[in-house]
């Protein structure tokens, strides 16, 4: 009779619990996000961007890193956030959480819509669609110059200030606050849906999309719900963007932000949560150091971050990481 | 005769306009054991699929437990009690063992501790990634993975294909192993096996049944055996007394 060990008989919901449970490295890290309060009260500005970012690259995570959708055209939702949260408060309506919300359900609402039709094609195919997704949106902001503002960016964005009580200023406090808070309550959600039995099928649509219904699971529902999941998420750190930074341009929408935060999440390792919060630390920093050494020329040592990192970290720096505690573990008495 | 699981009653069916299965009909009681034999390209694996429904039903239908299950999506037909076991095996290649196990797990029976119990090898690689798996164990991962949906009926699509003769020996033996109440169709490429694994048997040729029977009784007619798959059990590595 084979022996089982007492941690196989706590079934797939004492697995997920153990996979729900904090680590003392995540309560460090989390902890450690409020230091640039002290440490760094003149970067905080930078610090909220970061935020924005994190959260970003999470709700890329979620479909890429989690259920194998490759995007391109991520920012759509990100630049319809943005945009979205902007023209709310242009149009008197500057309260910084109710727009937050309505941004986010707006896009996605577009999420939603999009992913009935991403569902039906994987690999380039699904690329082409995301990134003609992406170029249609902000082309049609830019035509709608009208609305949008065009080119010339969106005018008169007037945020209140935060509870009535913080308001948005150049030392960007309340910026990088409320971009935290946002951050790591979205990232409870993420964490929540990824260690539920929804998220474990998610993983396997991503190892094989077309097994998965004949063992129960609806591999298309369940992408058109993350889809839409995601969509909301990177809708939220675009009106983040807007309502942090009172100003929207139709850069939000642009190929270059879907291909960064794309960058950010392979650097910091895809499917791993962490890896996109990582990934825009690291991204975020570099290119406030490297566009300070040369304003002209940083793209090249991001790309050769990027080279190097695939190269020498194909799971990105987290999966570098987790490989080298592992190794550690192994030689150690 | 009891109430079938599942009744197959003149199904046509194949892909798109071809048409590979031709008024196939049979029934499979709860508890039974049914091999599905024959040469390669008769139909084995569509009957499968068809039940699955991956293919393209043209007419007849399949009756589940009393219900019309021919129009319900592949996705909705586990979720009834229907468990199949692809011949690819198609486990998911970076999710270690117990992560492949955890995916698809319904509540019932069997859980982590039940199939660690059926494959013991299983429990030992626990954490080992799935592309890290000798073929054997890629085939007992599979088929441990479906029976973690708790399935009322087993759908084994030539489990024992390319598999070293020890381990087609420890997969037979876990599959002789299964509780008593479970019910099985079996598609194998070893007759002898199969048969004596099963109670009844149907042969296909050319995507129609040209023979059914009790599994013992066919394994005791050699004639038979030459005649629908070219086989002789004398031959046959497997062919036991």
């Amino acid at each position: 009779m084979a022996t089982v060990s007492l941690e196989a008989l706590r079934g797939p919901h004492g697995y997920l619990r153990a996979q729900t449970r904090w680590r003392r490295t995540e309560i460090a890290f989390w902890l450690a996000t409020l230091l640039p309060f002290l440490l760094f009260p003149s970067y905080l500005q930078l610090a909220s961007q970061i935020a924005i970012t994190a959260l970003f690259a999470v709700s890329l995570d979620l479909i890429l890193g989690y259920a194998g959708i490759v995007s391109l055209g991520h920012a759509a939702f990100f630049g319809l956030g943005a945009y979205a949260a902007g023209l709310i408060s242009k149009f008197g309506w500057g309260e910084p959480l109710s727009g937050l919300v309505l941004a986010s359900t707006l896009a996605g609402v577009a999420g939603y819509g999009a992913s009935v039709v991403v569902v039906r094609f994987r690999h380039l195919a699904l690329i082409m669609i995301t990134l003609g997704m992406g170029l249609l949106l902000h082309e049609a902001a830019n035509s709608a110059s009208w609305l949008t503002g065009g080119a010339d960016g969106l005018q008169g964005v007037r945020i209140r200030p935060l509870l009535e009580l913080f308001s948005f200023d150049l030392w960007g406090r309340a910026a990088y606050a409320y971009a935290l808070l946002m951050l790591f309550l979205t990232f409870l959600v993420a964490r929540r849906v990824i260690n539920s039995p929804f998220g474990l099928s998610l993983r396997g649509i991503r190892e094989n999309a077309v097994r998965m219904p004949a063992l129960g699971a609806p591999s298309r529902a369940h992408v058109r719900k993350v889809y839409t999941i995601a969509a909301v998420m990177a809708g939220m750190a675009g009106a983040l963007l807007a309502q942090t930074t009172s100003t929207v341009s139709l850069e939000v929408l642009s190929f270059q932000r879907s291909a960064d935060v794309l960058v950010i999440l392979i650097l910091g390792g895809a499917g791993r949560l962490y890896g996109g919060i990582l990934g825009a630390i690291l991204y975020m920093v570099a290119r406030d150091q490297f566009s300070g050494i040369n304003p002209q020329y940083w793209y090249f040592w991001i790309g050769l971050l990027l080279i190097a990192v695939v190269l020498f970290l194909p799971n990105g720096i987290l999966g570098g990481l987790g490989r080298a505690a592992a190794w550690w573990r192994r030689v150690s008495p | 005769m009891p109430d079938p699981l599942l009744a197959v009653r003149n199904v046509r069916a194949g892909y798109g306009e071809a048409v590979v299965l031709d008024d196939v009909s049979f029934e499979v009681a709860a508890g039974q054991s049914l091999a599905v034999l024959g040469r390669n390209g008769v139909g084995k694996s569509t009957l499968l699929l068809t039940i699955m429904g991956f293919t393209n039903l043209v007419r007849g239908s399949l009756v589940w437990r009393g219900e019309e299950i021919g129009h319900l999506a592949p996705h909705q037909r586990p979720r009834r009690g229907l468990g199949w076991v692809a011949q690819e095996r198609e486990i998911f290649a970076s999710l270690s063992v117990e992560e492949n196990l955890t995916v698809v797990s319904r509540p019932g029976r069997w859980n982590l501790a039940a199939v660690f119990e059926l494959f013991p090898r299983l429990a030992e690689r626990r954490q080992v990634r799935g592309h890290h798996l000798s073929g054997g164990e890629q085939q007992m991962l599979a088929i441990a993975r479906t029976l973690m949906t708790n399935p009322s009926l087993l759908l084994l699509d030539e489990p024992l294909e390319g598999l070293a003769p020890i381990i087609v020996e420890e997969l037979t033996a876990a599959i002789r192993h299964m509780p008593g109440d479970s019910t099985l169709i079996l598609v194998e490429q070893h007759a002898d096996i199969a048969l004596a694994l099963t109670e009844h048997v149907i042969v296909l040729e050319r995507g129609r049944i040209v023979h059914r029977g009790r599994s013992r009784d066919t394994l005791r007619d050699p004639a038979l055996l030459d005649r629908y798959l070219g086989l002789t059990l004398s031959d046959s590595p497997h062919a036991s007394g």
